[in-house]
């Protein structure tokens, strides 16, 4: 089980010890706790439910701090299930930290995009718009043709157009670890990742080398 | 925001106090293959812009008659230290406006009124030294303004 749940919380500039300067984001990773524990064999996969954040106990009702009770852990405002192919030593109540993941380490982080409305083709695209000179007005941003005439008097399935941009779950892969900073439950990944400040992100070993 | 704050404060130090329009000498540390060595750039620092860790200044000097310029990350570990030789009086705070001058128009005050005096006093690590010839822009020193020990150059 490699993964943790953080927060986001901005991006900045570190340097390495020859000078090089690193930009990364910050991101506050755990600790989180297991809620439960999902098996095959009860529940038909095998899953770790990880916890991370506080929420006061009165906003929670009875079903549900019933379910923090059960794990022995004070009430969390974040939980998110992590599907494993085998389950490990893990046990309900256990908290992993940031220290899990070593400078230099190859880490995918999975965030929510920031949301970015009804967009044009220029930005949700990169169409390159329309002609600003040659006797042309208003169609600076516009898509162009959007296809053919009579034959086949339909636009095709899928095309590019306008339309609700961000705000989807997005993954990047193979970044680097710069800094784990344990005391302050901070990691500092290289490069930026989906998501304003504050929001929520995933943070695991890499699928790739 | 404040937890990034916090967290840049280990690599912020007090590298030299100067602004733009001042004269200063950067010791800049240049790694090649396996040696190392330092290397000076003396210039008038024509920007400072960034926050946080990502602060940075511009030096421009005039080399061999042409216009160079330099950008430093200020907190960057190659800077050994910066000197600052004179500072400038000027009204901007960026002087972009010097790409365009050369020659007698492209020179900057010098300031050694009373704030400054005390902040040299202050400031030891960093003695208000009189431009050298070589300079350039050519700083212009007034007579009555120019202290006694200063009197190396022009």
């Amino acid at each position: 089980m490699e993964t943790l749940i953080g927060k986001k919380l901005g991006m900045s500039r570190i340097f390495e010890e020859d000078g090089t300067a690193v930009p990364v984001t910050v991101i506050e990773a755990g600790p989180c706790s297991i809620v439960a524990i999902r098996t095959t064999e009860k529940h038909g996969y095998n899953a770790y439910q990880l916890g991370y954040g506080h929420r006061r106990e009165s906003l929670y009702n009875k079903p549900d701090m019933g379910q923090f009770k059960a794990a022995g852990v004070s009430p969390i405002r974040y939980l998110r299930e992590v599907r494993v192919d085998e389950l490990s030593e893990l046990k309900v109540g256990d908290i992993i930290k940031v220290d899990l993941f070593k400078q230099g380490q190859k880490v995918d982080v999975v965030g929510t995009s920031r949301g970015l409305g009804f967009a044009g083709v220029m930005k949700r695209w990169h169409f390159s718009g329309g002609k600003a000179t040659h006797g042309q007005s208003d169609r600076m941003r516009a898509p162009g043709s959007i296809g053919q005439a009579s034959y086949p008097a339909r636009v095709f399935r899928g095309h590019k157009m306008a339309g609700r941009m961000g705000g989807e779950t997005k993954t990047v892969i193979g970044l680097r670890v710069a800094r784990v900073i344990p005391e302050e439950n901070l990691i500092l990944i290289q490069g930026s990742v989906p998501g304003k400040a504050n929001s929520l992100v995933k943070i695991k070993m890499s699928t790739r080398k | 925001m404040k937890r990034i704050a916090q967290l840049e404060n280990q690599y912020v130090r007090d590298v030299a106090r100067f602004n733009p329009g001042d004269t200063i000498r950067v010791h800049y540390r240049i790694k090649e293959g396996d040696k190392e060595r330092i290397q000076v750039f003396q210039g008038t620092v024509i920007s400072r812009r960034g926050s946080g860790t990502g602060k940075s200044f511009t030096v421009r000097k005039i080399s061999s008659g042409i216009g160079v310029e330099r950008v430093f990350p200020l907190y960057s570990p190659n800077i050994e230290k910066v000197e600052r030789l004179t500072m400038g009086r000027v009204r901007r705070a960026k002087l972009y406006y010097l790409r365009k001058l050369t020659g007698k128009s492209a020179r900057i005050k010098t300031r050694l009124g009373e704030k400054a005096d005390k902040e040299r006093t202050k400031d030891k690590a960093a003695p208000v030294v009189e431009a050298k010839a070589e300079v350039a822009p050519v700083v212009e020193v007034k007579a009555d303004d120019k202290p006694a020990t200063d009197k190396k150059a022009e």
